[in-house]
């Protein structure tokens, strides 16, 4: 737990990683992807503060010392959530799979959850494998990375038929936390690949499933907002939000923040640092130390005492059956808020505004 | 005006689709160079190896067209550097052919719907920025009135002009001076609503823009922008 001023913050980061993306692990004729996909990461870092960036060789394969200095010591973390990212297509091993991930959580006990993933392009064997690492796991969620290259495929959407039964498998094995990354290679490529429709439509069909847009959609913040605002099993993953903006960029980040508390509300808000691109220690600190930088922003709803404890850890902890200790709860008066109401957003296209 | 000059000044009409600003103040144009012959190349180079090949190709093949038009310019070579797909769209701007030529059997069609969609983001975004500024000292009754012909002809207006011809919207001065997505007037009553969501799409815009610098400076670090941009 984090004390700061004789509060005491549930800390729980939804979105780690510990990843080798070093040389040895690149697949044989694909180096280029390989290194241009951990340098596209790397150059993200550079939107941190300075004192914070790490060098391309250590930020290619980070040391277990680094990840529990970094997200334990430093960064506070009650609980970590590992998104799985395989990328196979140009990580020989992956880039960070439940194999790889899981030695870890296993030394932490329970500190560490392990979302695994699945791709509906592997069909029957894909269903297997999910319903096998759910077991031997203990899934409460998975990442799905929607732009991954597959067999000539430039990805998928939560809309394909094979991607129904494994939706249908993730609810009926208790896996219910479905964080989405978009990426921009999704095919057909003449379509916008960062639209976020089609969360829009599995959110409807399986309402029992909670939806995490991981890094609120971005690039299309304005399409997320307006799709979480009219489903309630829709949240926004902050990875990203923080660590791109906050520091590079605040007068921006103070206008997203203010947005997403408007249309998303601050109990559908979870806190991600997207370690190892950015160190989570400046991230929660800066959080907890944030407020709008002037009165130009007076009409986005307050960053409160409660919004904070909530965004930085109970949220995830409802999503995820994590006990919090009575210290760090909220009093019943201050748990929930309003967010825009559904109406406003309703039927919200571009060509309806 | 030397060519160069009118080279870059053609250059500065190529718009990134996504983000609705020029390529040449975007930093995206990295070097333009023209023969004595009147040959020119231009180097385009995007914030990430990974930038959508869609609008990638749109400003590749945007510049070849506008460069092209340039009385006195010869032949037009576009290269987009650093790309990904940048090999399959140089070779596809090259001979002039679509986007669905450049990526066989990964298209279903061309970039018109994507552009138009982006248009009309564009559109909302910036009247955002107009309403906003009328708001200062109008009321919503009386903005929700106003004609084309009472807006200051600011480049924020004209764009939005240009952007509501490309759209096929009323756009004659006596025209409401902002329109909904139909391209009828906006009901008083809605203004405020209609504000909140359209100031959300100024929002993404603006910063996806700032999010394209800011790793742009991250990966061209020691490379500032060569060209300079006509004032």
């Amino acid at each position: 737990m984090y004390e700061k001023d004789g509060e005491k913050f549930f800390i729980v980061d939804t979105h780690i990683h510990f990843w080798d993306a070093s040389p040895q692990n690149w697949v044989k004729g694909r180096e280029d992807l390989a290194k241009g996909w951990i340098e596209c990461f790397h150059a993200y870092q550079g939107l941190g503060p300075a004192d914070t960036h790490w060098t391309i060789e250590k930020f290619m394969k980070y040391s277990e010392d680094d990840f529990e200095k970094d997200v334990f010591e430093e960064g506070k973390t009650d609980y970590g959530v590992f998104q799985s990212t395989y990328l196979k297509y140009w990580y020989t091993d992956g880039f960070n799979t439940l194999a790889q991930n899981a030695p870890m959580a296993e030394k932490h006990g329970g500190r560490l959850l392990l979302n695994g993933r699945w791709d509906p392009r592997e069909g029957d064997a894909g269903l297997r494998q999910l319903e096998e690492d759910a077991k031997r796991y203990n899934m409460k969620g998975v990442k799905l990375y929607t732009a991954e290259w597959y067999n000539g495929s430039r990805g998928w959407t939560l809309n394909d038929p094979e991607a129904q039964p494994f939706l249908e498998k993730c609810q009926e094995l208790g896996i219910k936390n479905i964080h989405v990354h978009k990426g921009p290679t999704i095919w057909p490529l003449d379509k916008d690949a960062f639209d976020p429709k089609d969360i829009d439509h599995a959110a409807t069909n399986f309402p029992e499933l909670n939806f995490i847009v991981e890094h609120v959609g971005l690039p299309r913040i304005e399409d997320f907002c307006f799709m979480a605002t009219q489903e309630p099993n829709v949240y926004a993953g902050l990875a990203v939000v923080v660590g791109g903006l906050m520091h590079a960029r605040p007068r921006f980040f103070a206008k997203v923040m203010g947005e997403l508390l408007f249309w998303v509300g601050e109990d559908k808000m979870l806190y991600g640092s997207d370690y190892a691109i950015w160190e989570p220690k400046w991230q929660l600190e800066g959080l907890l130390g944030w407020d709008y930088p002037d009165e130009t922003f007076s009409d986005y709803p307050r960053f409160t005492l409660e919004a904070k404890k909530k965004i930085l850890g109970l949220n995830a902890a409802k999503l995820y059956d994590l006990e919090v200790p009575k210290e760090a709860q909220l009093a019943e008066a201050e748990k929930t808020t309003e967010p825009a109401a559904e109406d406003d957003a309703k039927l919200v296209e571009v060509d309806n505004i | 005006m030397s060519l160069r000059a009118r080279v870059l000044d053609a250059l500065g009409e190529v718009i990134d689709p996504e983000l609705d600003e020029p390529v040449t103040t975007l930093g995206f144009v990295s070097s333009c160079e023209v023969s004595a012959a009147g040959d020119v190349t231009v180097h385009l180079r995007l914030p990430t190896p990974q930038c959508a090949p869609n609008f990638a190709f749109l400003m590749a093949s945007d510049a070849r067209t506008a460069v092209g038009r340039v009385p006195g310019v010869g032949a037009v070579e576009v290269v987009l550097d650093d790309h990904f797909t940048g090999a399959e769209i140089n070779a596809a701007v090259a001979r002039g052919a679509g986007f669905g030529d450049a990526f066989p059997g990964e298209t279903r069609g061309d970039l018109a719907a994507l552009r138009t969609l982006f248009r009309r983001k564009a559109l909302v975004g910036r009247q955002a920025r107009i309403c906003q500024a009328l708001a200062a000292d109008h009321d919503d009754a009386t903005i929700c009135a106003m004609r084309i012909d009472e807006l200051a002809p600011t480049p924020e207006v004209e764009r939005c002009l240009q952007l509501r011809r490309e759209l096929g919207l009323p756009h004659g001065g006596d025209a409401p001076a902002l329109v909904a997505g139909d391209g009828s007037a906006i009901e008083p009553d809605q203004l405020r609503m209609w504000l909140r969501k359209a100031r959300l799409m100024t929002l993404s815009l603006e910063s996806n823009g700032e999010i394209c610098r800011a790793l742009l400076a991250v990966r061209y670090p020691d490379q500032p922008q060569e060209v300079e941009v006509p004032a």
